[in-house]
């Protein structure tokens, strides 16, 4: 039912009528960790930004500059013609890669991928997140929302549970984020390292004791199409830290 | 080749003292892990960083297992020449690499 | 323990000496290799580290010593020890009178929640310290 005013607020904060009380991860954490993410001398994963900008002035600037993809992650993921669905901001990059770089596809969660990813994300930092508005996403869209409200696992849990309607509440020692994918890849402390959504959505589901769908799944990017949505209008903060 | 980051002003008035920030991708595996068959995996971190600047080792430090993953040093240093400030990271099994930025000292 | 404090307090000219029967044998060994079984007192040190810790992988940790940090008084080294962790020592940072300012930050790893130490050996030879009780949750929703 939150989901539901979510969807209320969404509309009546395009006319400045309720005030909006979707919150970043980022609010949920201790000040250290904040401070982690917000000085880029101190952000762990200012390795990887490092390491995808030079990939990106080797691997994609024949055809790609950086002010030329300012705003684009903010509005992944975006639907993809001849793959006949939407693809996420990875996949797009393994997409270019193999259509017009004609260069092999990055493994998926590999280092350099992720530097890229990050990277290009970067280049969206402080942007709105901006869903497209194409029809071709509405049946992808609404498998997202409906894998997102159902229960699945031993825990029987969904996410609208723990996110939705527990969202601020505690969840052993940690306080439960409302699951808004703002700063993707992030450096998560408990991987120290970087890592996808669809890494960290895995987590979830094991997490609940259900078998995660496998990388790259199309639920995936059904569910990341519906967390960019809800998430629409708030700033996209590329690379985040988590714990 | 290692992935590192020295942050460091550009530009210091002589005499000042200013930060140096510097990181290095690592995993630091501290040997306490196991894999997910339960063996536990070898420890391998880096185990000095050292610091070197206008011809003097400015700052030194001995890392044992408890530095987190993706090790970062954040120390001071007084601007006293123009030149290099280099980063050296040494690790088990050999490991070794090296960093440098450029000081202008006015 | 009220009274010792008192006891040694009023015996060495006022002077604060922490005592060490508060800490595990394993850092109270590391402790004396650091200093060489020199007194270590309280003070002169500030331990930057957050008191409730989210994820104990990665902690963000600062140790800042007052000095001048001249040729005649400085910090010759810091060290920081973690009273829980498998090992207790965690950095020894080696400084100098073209150090400037006595500041050390890293991140560091928190087995458990424990009290973390540092210590600073100034270039008279003497020894001090500053121990924080540091509580460490763990993540929610992990891999394995």
């Amino acid at each position: 039912m939150k989901c539901l005013a979510w969807w209320l607020l969404a509309a009546a904060a395009s006319v400045g009528a309720q005030p909006d009380t979707r919150r970043s991860g980022l609010d949920f954490m201790t000040p250290a960790l904040q401070t982690l993410q917000r000085d880029d001398t101190q952000n762990p994963a200012a390795l990887w930004l490092k390491d995808g900008e030079q990939r990106f002035s080797t691997a994609c600037s024949a055809c790609h500059t950086a002010p030329g993809l300012r705003g684009v992650a903010a509005r992944y993921p975006a639907f993809d013609a001849v793959a006949g669905k939407p693809v996420t901001l990875s996949q797009r990059i393994n997409l270019c890669r193999s259509r017009h770089a004609k260069a092999p596809p990055y493994a998926t969660e590999s280092s350099e991928l992720l530097g890229l990813e990050t990277y290009v994300a970067n280049l969206s930092r402080g942007q709105p997140i901006t869903p497209p508005a194409d029809a071709r996403l509405l049946p992808f869209l609404a498998l997202g929302r409906q894998l997102y409200g159902q229960r699945i696992g031993q825990l029987d849990f969904s996410c609208a549970q723990c996110h939705n309607q527990h969202a601020s509440g505690r969840l052993a020692g940690s306080t439960i984020p409302q699951a808004h994918p703002t700063g993707y890849p992030i450096y998560r402390l408990e991987w120290q390292g970087m890592g996808s959504l669809q890494r960290r959505l895995r987590n979830c589901m094991t997490g609940v004791r259900a078998e995660p769908y496998a990388f790259n799944a199309d639920e995936f990017t059904a569910l990341e199409l519906y967390l960019m949505q809800r998430a629409a209008g708030m700033a996209v903060e590329t690379p985040a830290v988590r714990p | 080749m290692a992935l590192s980051l020295i942050n460091a002003p550009a530009r210091v008035a002589r005499g000042h003292v200013f930060e140096i920030r510097a990181s290095l991708a690592h995993a630091m595996e501290s040997g306490q892990r196991a894999d997910s068959e339960g063996r536990l995996l070898a420890r391998d971190i880096i185990r000095r960083v050292e610091c070197r600047y206008a011809g003097e080792l400015i700052f030194a430090a001995d890392l044992f297992p408890a530095i987190a993953a993706n090790p970062y040093l954040a120390f001071h240093t007084v601007a006293v020449a123009s030149g290099p400030i280099t980063v050296r990271w040494q690790g088990e099994h050999g490991f070794e690499h090296s960093a440098s930025v450029t000081l202008e000292v006015t | 323990m009220t009274t010792r404090r008192v006891v040694l307090v009023a015996g060495l000219g006022g002077v604060m000496i922490a005592p060490a029967t508060a800490l595990p044998d394993s850092l109270r060994a590391a402790l004396a290799a650091f200093t060489g079984g020199a007194p270590v007192r309280e003070g002169r040190v500030q331990l930057d580290i957050a008191p409730l810790v989210e994820n104990g992988n990665v902690v963000p940790v600062t140790v800042s010593v007052s000095s001048a940090m001249t040729a005649a008084e400085h910090v010759r080294r810091i060290a920081l020890f973690a009273s829980r962790n498998p090992q207790p020592e965690v950095l020894v940072a080696q400084l100098g009178p073209r150090s400037g300012r006595a500041v050390v930050a890293t991140r560091m790893r928190l087995a458990t929640s424990q009290q973390v130490l540092a210590v600073a050996e100034l270039s008279d030879g003497t020894f001090w310290r500053q121990g924080v009780d540091v509580i460490v949750t763990l993540a929610a929703c992990v891999e394995g």
